[in-house]
């Protein structure tokens, strides 16, 4: 993905010459990993585990050291939701306006964002398994939906990568993403009909207390997957600028070199006799 | 009628117009010429709003083919021939004709009226009309293509290599077909390496080489770079 | 501008064309309507089934059976323009992209109908299933067929024109298609006595997204056939 910056390229100030990093994204960097840190540190050690008390038997239930989870699963849902919201105002962007700035950033949005979803998935079938038994549970509605938005958007990553004409993959992009925002609502309301059909009764977000160190865990994750979301599509955003900088280098080399490209003799015989075969 | 200036057009990332000048006049007849890779089929289709212009300025018809509104509109008012038949190979002929001449935007009755008439002037004989299109010689369907133009009374005609794999009648159809739109008062533009046969027309020739115009007969400007 | 009038004459005209060359070229009835019974025959082996879990699943297999087919119609019905230079004529035609795109879409959609008949047969001569209700299925069949041929066109102009366009739309058009496969199925469950669900509230949400898609595309394909 790393690429050597071109000289036309605008990097914001205080960049160096050979990296997408900045002053102030190398701040954003270390304050989201000791963030990280201490979310962890939290998460993981100084929380409790949900240990209810039965009222009638007196047994231990609830999710026991699985809601951990949470406290990542939740922020990153959010992030990615954001992540793809940015990508589809940004798809938006590139039918409306046109210009590089709205392309990248939704190419950039959409990567980070189907990065984060697959975090998802595997941070809450991580965390269902103790409750549910299994790996995967197709009655959850909420990831369902994010299975199949999950989906949508590697069609749109697949897409991206094709070979052709980048004005034309840009379009289509664009619109495959528009697309799945908007068609997102249905998946979620069929996958909801169908899960309710199935009476499945699970703990959910909303059996859990979440007040004091929970809760400020959680606001914790928020701030410290945010700012990793914005990291990552800081630099993200700024490695497919450069290739889109190298890109236009490129044309504008390969266009003074065509016209350059008929030596003398080549252009008597262009005024003077016709070449035999088929045309250009 | 057309205006370019430093016009440049990119087929992916490739420059296929590294900056044109031309100017053509309603009513002239030009001939395109150059080596293959020049260009040519690149330039006719930019005039026919098929491409965005990468930069310079594109007028045609008065219409501004830097905006999309100016392509869309002067594609009606113009008439392309590439190398393809433009034709459903499995409809017949007389589907294709009818089709096309609808899609056109006229109405059955114009559209039966002007279909006769092309294709008795390009001869496409009655015959030919229930035989899908992918039973004829390439002569016919070429006669085809020309027939689903001439319905649509273009203003502008913009032909590339029209004569090619046709025999000596099909050619002189095509000859007697350009003279007929410069008699009509449209502006033709062909593409070809058939010289001697253009040459009748007595075109105005221009030159294309590199992407670009390098030799514009001085009967009109056309810039020279 | 075009009025309202001519984006359906245009449209008419287009549907025309596409049903015209399917009744001339006949692919989706030599090609595509067997392999939608293969697959039924092929779920039927894989399956090692009886008569009475096949009447549970048909459902099921009917609709992805469907959508499978559906996309080797949408391949064939986007690839009449990639051939022979007639996607220029068209550009050059001024026919608006509206109008193209409802008209290649009514064309799919009757092709479709076409099919799901065919194996709404096929489900009761070879999975031994009896249909209840009548009229939940062909309106849930009318619907979801709708959006499928919607969303088909729609991903199917945006496929042309790339390169490994035959891998790429399924991957695009299936995940959207979701929630007709589930509304669809469970419409059929109620119609096929297979389940006590609400066929008809299912159906409701196929037309939604029947209308959601055919929107949505109509307004897309603009975007994707113009420069």
């Amino acid at each position: 993905m790393a690429e050597e910056p071109m000289s036309p390229a605008p990097l914001p100030e205080g960049t160096a010459s050979d990296t997408t990093g900045s002053r102030g994204s190398r701040l954003l960097g270390v304050l989201a990993l000791v963030g990280l840190a201490v979310l962890g540190v939290l998460a993981f050690v100084l929380t409790d585990p949900d240990v209810r008390i039965h009222p009638s038997t007196g047994a231990e239930f609830g999710q026991f050291d699985a809601v951990r989870m949470l406290y990542v699963h939740v922020p990153l849902a959010v992030m990615t939701y954001l992540a793809y919201g940015l990508c589809a105002v940004a798809s938006l962007g590139v039918l409306i306006r046109r210009t590089p700035w709205w392309d990248v950033t939704a190419h950039a949005a959409a990567e980070v964002g189907t990065v984060f979803c697959g975090l998802v998935l595997v941070t809450g079938s991580i965390w269902g398994r103790p409750v549910w038994n299994t790996w995967w549970e197709w009655g959850d509605v909420r990831l369902m939906t994010t299975l199949v938005l999950f989906l949508m958007f590697a069609g749109y990553l697949a897409l991206r990568r094709t070979t052709g004409d980048p004005r034309a993959v840009s379009r289509r992009a664009a619109v495959v993403a528009l697309v799945a925002v908007l068609d997102l609502p249905l998946v979620n309301r069929s996958v909801e009909w169908w899960e309710n059909r199935t009476l499945h009764q699970q703990s959910t977000l909303g059996d859990l207390k979440i007040e004091d160190l929970t809760l400020f865990t959680l606001m914790l994750g928020f701030l410290v997957l945010g700012m990793v979301l914005a990291w990552l599509l800081l630099h993200r955003f700024r490695v497919g600028w450069l290739e889109r900088a190298a890109l236009d280098h490129s044309v504008a080399a390969a266009i003074v070199e065509r016209r350059g490209e008929t030596p003398d003799d080549e252009l008597r015989r262009a005024v003077g006799d016709p070449s035999p075969g088929e045309s250009s | 009628m057309v205006e370019l200036r430093a016009a440049v057009a990119l087929l992916g990332r490739f420059p296929a117009l590294s900056g044109v000048d031309l100017t053509i006049h309603a009513g002239e007849t030009v001939l395109l010429r150059g080596p293959n890779g020049a260009g040519k089929t690149t330039l006719l289709h930019l005039c026919a709003g098929l491409l965005r212009p990468e930069s310079g300025e594109v007028r045609v018809l008065d219409h501004d083919l830097t905006e999309v509104v100016g392509r869309r509109s002067v594609r009606r008012r113009v008439a392309l021939l590439g190398h393809a038949t433009g034709l459903y190979d499995d409809l017949t002929v007389g589907e294709n004709l009818r089709f096309w001449a609808r899609a056109a935007g006229l109405s059955a009755a114009d559209a039966d009226r002007r279909t006769d008439e092309a294709r008795s002037r390009l001869e496409v004989p009655d015959r030919l009309l229930d035989q899908p299109v992918h039973t004829l010689s390439a002569g016919q369907r070429r006669r085809t293509s020309l027939a689903s133009l001439v319905v649509r009374r273009p203003e502008l005609w913009l032909l590339d290599e029209p004569h090619a794999g046709l025999d000596q009648a099909g050619r002189d159809l095509v000859d007697a077909l350009i003279g007929d739109a410069v008699a009509a008062g449209g502006t033709v533009v062909v593409s070809s390496h058939e010289l001697d046969r253009v040459a009748a027309l007595s075109p105005r020739t221009v030159t294309l080489a590199g992407g670009a115009v390098v030799d514009a007969s001085a009967t009109d400007d056309g810039g020279i770079r | 501008m075009s009025t309202l009038r001519t984006v359906l004459r245009d449209a008419r005209l287009v549907a025309g064309r596409d049903l015209r060359i399917e009744a001339r070229s006949r692919v989706v009835v030599d090609q595509v309507l067997p392999f939608a019974v293969l697959v039924l025959v092929l779920f039927g082996f894989a399956l090692d089934a009886d008569h009475s879990t096949l009447r549970t699943f048909a459902p099921g297999l009917f609709w992805v059976t469907v959508l499978l087919s559906a996309l080797l119609a949408i391949q064939r019905s986007a690839s009449l323009d990639s051939a022979d230079g007639t996607g220029t004529s068209l550009r050059m035609s001024g026919l608006s992209p509206v109008a193209r795109y409802l008209g290649r879409t009514t064309a799919v959609f009757v092709q479709l109908l076409v099919l799901e008949a065919l194996l709404v047969g096929g489900l009761v001569v070879l999975y031994g299933v009896s249909v209840e209700e009548w009229f939940l299925l062909v309106v849930a069949g009318v619907a979801a067929g709708v959006a499928v041929a919607a969303a088909g066109t729609l991903y199917g102009a945006l496929a042309s024109g790339l390169r490994a366009r035959e891998t790429l739309l399924p991957i695009l058009v299936l995940p959207v298609l979701a929630p007709v496969l589930i509304g669809a199925t469970r419409a059929f469950d109620d119609a096929l006595g297979v389940a006590a669900v609400d066929g008809w509230a299912w159906t409701g949400l196929l037309a939604v997204a029947a209308l959601v898609l055919t929107v949505v595309g109509a307004s897309a394909h603009g975007a994707l056939v113009e420069d």
